[in-house]
C-alpha cells in the first residue's frame, strides 16, 4: 500500500476510534464503502421484500382496526426502505441499480422473509419475534460509523418498537381468547422462532465480516452478543403469554445470567441463504413481477414529466404562441 | 326514515370499505415504491372512514351491530356499495381510473355532506373531506400522467376507461334512499352532483388526451344492493375468512 493511501486509513481509523460520524463526503477506504453499500442494501431489501408475507395478510385481517394497523405498519416498512435506499445512495449507487441486483438474486435480503405467513398469528410473531430481532439490531445500528445510516435508524427504530408491542399485543388478545386461538399463536411461535433466531446471522466463529465491520463500528456488538440479548428480553415476555418456546434446551443459566439455549439448525440456515427457503423463489418473483409490471407507469411518469418540461420551456420561449405561426 | 338512512351510510360505509379492500391488495406489489405507498395512504384513509361511517350506521340502527359486525358478517346481497369500487384492480390503469372516477364523484358528494343537517355526518365529512381531496388530487394528476405519457400507457388508459365507464352511472342515480335523504337535508341532490362530475371529468380526461366513451349502456344494482358483480363475493370470502372460520371471537 502506498504511504499516502496508508496514510488517509489511519486517519480515517483514528476518527472511527475517536467516536466521530463518517459523512459522505469525507474519505473512506473502498472496503467501508462497499460494505455498507451491501450492508445498507439488504437492509433496504428487507424492509421491501418483509412486506409481503404481511401484505399476504392484509385481505384477510380480522377486525377493521386490525386491518388498518396492519396496512399502516407495512407502509412504514415501504418508509423505511426509501429512507435506506436515499442512506445507500449517498454513497454513490442509484436505487435502480440496487433493485438490479436483487431481481437478479444478486443481492440478498433477510431469510426470515422466505418464511410463509400462514395464519393471523403470523402477523403478531411476525412483529413480536422478526420486529423484535430486528430491532437488537438497529438499536446497535443508530451508534453505527456511518452518518446518513446511523440517523436513518433513529428513525426507523421508533416506528420497529411501536410494530413490535403491536405485534405482541395481537398474540396476547389470541392468547387469552379461545382454544383455538390459543393453539394457532402456539403454532406461529413453533414456526418463527428459530428462523427468529437466525435472523442475527452466522455464530461469531463463521461470520466473515463481524470483525472488520467491529473494527470500523459498523457493527458494535457480534451476532451472538445480539442473539443472546434477544433471547433473554424474549423468552419472559413468551412466559407471560403462556406460550411455550419450542427449545427443550432452553433454561436460566445463574451462573453466566443468561439463557442457554440449543443449538440452531445451520444447514437449514445455510440452506435457505443459499435460495432453498420455502417462498425465495416466491419473494423475488413478485417483487420482478411488481417491478417489470410497472415498467410501464414509470415510462409513462417520465415520457409526461419530459413533455411538461418541454412545453413550459416553449411558453417561456414564447408566451403568445407565435411558434404556431411559424409552422 | 331510520331504515334509509342506515341503507344511506351502509353506501357510504361500504364504498370506502370496498375501494379501501381493493387497494389494499396492492400492497407491497406497487409499480414503484413510492406509489405503493402512496396507494396504501389512500386505502388507510378508506378503511378510516369505512370505521367512522358503519360505527354510526349501526348506532343508527340501534340493534347493537359493531363496525366489525357490519364489515365481516354480511353477505354479498347485504352490502351497498356502487358496483365501480368492488371492480377488480386490473393494471395500474385501471386502479387509477377507477379510482378517479370514483374520486371525482366522492369528492362532490362529501363537499355538499359538510352541510348535512345531521352533525354526527357533518363531522365525519368535515374530516373525510380533506383526505378526499388529496385522493382526487392524486388520482387526476396519474390519469393525466398515464393518458398524455407514452403510446402504451394512452393505451391502457384508455382501455380502462371503456372497461370502467358503464359503472359510473350508478354513481349519481337517484334511489328512494337519495330522495329521502335530500328531504330530510341530510344527504346532496345527486342531480346537481351529477353536473359538477361531468365537468371534472370532462376537463380532467381532456387533459389527459383520453376520449370520453359515449353511448355506453349504465349498469346499476350495487347500492341498492339488487345485484351485484361477481367480483364482490371473492373480495368478502377474502376480508370475512378468519371471522367467519372462528365464529364470535374477539381478535
Amino acid at each position: 500500500m502506498d504511504p499516502k493511501q496508508k496514510a488517509l486509513e489511519a486517519q480515517f481509523q483514528a476518527r472511527i476510534d475517536a467516536d466521530e460520524k463518517i459523512e459522505p463526503k469525507d474519505w473512506m477506504p473502498d472496503a467501508y464503502r462497499k460494505t455498507l453499500i451491501r450492508q445498507i442494501s439488504q437492509h433496504a431489501h428487507s424492509e421491501v421484500v418483509g412486506m409481503l408475507p404481511e401484505g399476504n395478510w392484509v385481505t384477510r385481517a380480522p377486525s377493521l382496526r386490525r386491518k388498518v394497523a396492519l396496512l399502516a405498519k407495512i407502509q412504514d416498512e415501504a418508509g423505511h426502505g426509501l429512507y435506506l435506499y436515499g442512506a445507500a445512495e449517498t454513497l454513490g449507487i442509484d436505487r435502480e441499480t440496487l433493485l438490479e441486483e436483487l431481481h437478479a438474486g444478486a443481492a440478498k435480503y433477510s431469510s426470515i422473509f422466505n418464511y410463509p405467513s400462514l395464519s393471523w398469528a403470523d402477523m403478531g410473531a411476525i412483529g413480536w419475534l422478526v420486529d423484535g430481532a430486528a430491532i437488537m439490531n438497529q438499536v446497535m445500528l443508530t451508534r453505527t460509523s456511518y452518518g446518513p445510516y446511523a440517523r436513518a435508524m433513529v428513525r426507523i427504530c421508533k416506528e420497529e418498537s411501536f410494530h413490535q408491542r403491536q405485534g405482541y399485543e395481537i398474540l396476547l388478545t389470541l392468547c387469552r381468547g379461545t382454544e383455538a386461538q390459543k393453539q394457532m399463536a402456539q403454532d406461529s411461535l413453533n414456526r418463527w422462532w428459530w428462523p427468529a433466531l437466525m435472523m442475527f446471522g452466522p455464530s461469531d466463529g463463521a461470520s466473515t465480516h463481524t470483525e472488520q465491520s467491529m473494527r470500523w463500528r459498523i457493527k458494535r456488538k457480534t451476532n451472538d452478543e445480539l442473539r443472546q440479548q434477544f433471547i433473554d428480553a424474549t423468552v419472559p415476555q413468551a412466559d407471560y403469554l403462556g406460550l411455550t418456546v419450542p427449545d427443550p434446551a432452553l433454561k436460566w443459566n445463574d451462573e453466566r445470567d443468561h439463557y442457554d439455549f440449543g443449538e440452531i439448525d445451520w444447514a437449514e440456515f445455510w440452506n435457505v441463504v443459499k435460495g432453498n427457503g420455502p417462498c425465495n423463489r416466491e419473494r423475488l418473483q413478485a417483487r420482478v413481477k411488481a417491478h417489470e409490471q410497472g415498467a410501464w407507469v414509470r415510462e409513462a411518469a417520465m415520457a409526461y414529466a419530459e413533455k411538461r418540461q418541454q412545453r413550459q420551456e416553449e411558453r417561456n420561449i414564447n408566451p403568445r404562441g407565435l411558434k404556431n405561426l411559424a409552422g | 326514515m331510520k331504515q334509509a338512512f342506515f341503507e344511506y351510510l351502509l353506501r357510504l360505509g361500504d364504498n370506502a370499505l370496498v375501494l379501501g379492500h381493493r387497494l389494499s391488495e396492492w400492497c407491497g406489489h406497487g409499480p414503484i415504491l413510492e406509489q405503493d405507498i402512496a396507494m396504501t395512504n389512500i386505502a388507510l384513509d378508506q378503511v378510516g372512514q369505512a370505521r367512522s361511517l358503519l360505527q354510526y350506521a349501526g348506532q343508527v340502527e340501534g340493534s347493537g351491530r359493531t363496525e366489525d359486525n357490519l364489515a365481516y358478517l354480511r353477505d354479498v346481497g347485504g352490502y351497498r356499495n356502487v358496483l365501480l369500487v368492488e371492480q377488480p384492480n386490473g393494471d395500474f390503469a385501471h386502479t387509477i381510473t377507477r379510482q378517479f372516477l370514483f374520486d371525482a364523484f366522492n369528492y362532490f358528494q362529501y363537499e355538499a355532506l359538510r352541510h348535512s343537517r345531521d352533525e354526527h355526518l357533518r363531522a365525519i365529512s368535515e374530516k373525510s373531506i380533506k383526505e378526499i381531496t388529496y385522493h382526487l388530487r392524486y388520482s387526476s394528476e396519474w390519469m393525466i400522467r398515464l393518458g398524455d405519457g407514452t403510446e402504451e400507457s394512452h393505451q391502457r388508459m384508455q382501455a380502462a376507461l371503456d372497461d370502467l365507464w358503464m359503472y359510473t352511472g350508478e354513481l349519481t342515480e337517484v334511489t328512494e334512499v337519495d330522495e329521502i335523504m335530500l328531504d330530510a337535508g341530510i344527504g346532496p341532490g345527486l342531480h346537481s352532483i351529477k353536473g359538477l362530475y361531468d365537468e371534472k371529468v370532462s376537463a380532467i380526461l381532456a387533459e389527459a388526451t383520453l376520449q370520453q366513451p359515449t353511448g355506453a349502456w349504465m349498469q346499476s344494482g350495487g347500492k341498492t344492493g339488487k345485484m351485484h358483480s361477481e367480483h364482490l363475493g371473492h373480495l368478502l370470502a377474502e376480508l370475512q375468512f378468519v371471522q367467519r372460520a372462528y365464529p364470535g371471537m374477539e381478535w
